[in-house]
């Protein structure tokens, strides 16, 4: 039986496929989001930061920062997710630039106030097909069962790539 | 978003109606924008209100990229335009007793924005009942026969957030 490979080398393959799914995005950087992984599950981190608050007086963050947050946490799931099986099976990374698909909408309920706290999510994807994907993510901060936002999107996949 | 306006930042929960002549409207519009720390961040200026009408302007910038190939601006920061354009239609509106907060918002992404042009939103509230406003919104930049997205979305009146 074939030896299973160090575990380091798994982590740092892993790791490598989250960075360049985030790392070269400029508004990923500039919201400050960053990506929790354990195994396959990734987890959305928005550290709380002044700049994300909508409304000083209450205060709350701003609708639109967690509406992005939000999809950026879809986005980066549906690529994550449909890239894993490929890396993992071949245990190598695809070549040349990642390409994230396209949001072809996206719909924001908000079921409470974002308050001035960090901000977490999860993104599943429920359909996923060769063109087209929906994907279902849920925010919370406090508790994870007090969700203050949910959405759901659809995306359009980026062209495969031919296969040589 | 959510918002209440407070004593201390406007001297009166309703702002302005139209007739109010426009230095005065746009100095109190121009301060409306800054006031909100997550719309000034992405550099965003009110350039139009009515009652229950605005048009928020977001110029253009890379640090706002979602696609660093073509240089086209994240659908997130698209949201954050909309959603303060919305907020503020429904608060210029005298029914909003100067407090609102969105319950729910969708966004569909026609076509990329052209990378280098400043996007606008201009939002309506097309009906407003007791307790919601719903409003509709459209985000252009400079070819504005081709929207780049459009939104709709319902929001609280009066009573601060849900």
């Amino acid at each position: 039986m074939k030896r299973p490979e160090p575990v380091h080398i798994v982590k740092q393959r892993r790791e490598a496929l989250l960075r360049g799914l985030v790392d070269g995005v400029p508004y990923i950087g500039f919201l400050g989001m960053r990506f929790d992984r354990h195994g396959d599950e990734l987890t959305a981190v928005l550290p709380y930061n002044d700049s994300l608050i909508g409304n000083p007086f209450l205060p709350a963050l701003h609708g639109g920062a967690t509406a992005a947050f939000l999809e950026v946490a879809a986005l980066v799931e549906l690529a994550w997710s449909t890239l894993w099986d490929g890396v993992e099976a071949e245990g190598i990374l695809p070549e040349g630039p990642l390409r994230l698909p396209k949001t072809i909408n996206f719909t924001v309920d908000y079921l409470r106030a974002g308050l001035p706290r960090d901000a977490y999510a999860r993104a599943r994807v429920n359909r996923s097909g060769r063109r087209y994907a929906s994907v279902h993510v849920e925010a919370w901060q406090d508790n994870r069962a007090r969700l203050f936002a949910q959405a759901t999107g659809h995306f359009l996949m980026p062209p495969s790539e031919p296969k040589p | 978003m959510h918002f209440r306006l407070a004593g201390a930042f406007m001297p009166t929960p309703v702002l302005p109606k139209p007739e109010v002549p426009m230095p005065e409207t746009s100095t109190i519009a121009a301060s409306f924008i800054d006031a909100l720390p997550h719309s000034k961040a992405l550099g965003m200026a009110l350039e139009t209100l009515s009652e229950g009408m605005a048009v928020v302007a977001m110029p253009y910038d890379p640090r706002l990229i979602g696609d660093p190939e073509t240089g086209v601006i994240h659908g997130g920061a698209v949201s954050a335009l909309m959603d303060t354009a919305a907020s503020v239609a429904v608060l210029s509106h005298p029914a909003s007793g100067g407090s609102t907060a969105t319950l729910n918002l969708r966004i569909d992404y026609m076509r990329p924005a052209t990378p280098g042009q400043t996007l606008r939103a201009r939002a309506e509230c097309h009906h407003v009942t007791r307790s919601v406003a719903f409003i509709r919104a459209l985000a252009t930049d400079d070819d504005t026969s081709r929207p780049v997205a459009m939104a709709t979305g319902a929001f609280t009146i009066g009573s601060g957030p849900p």
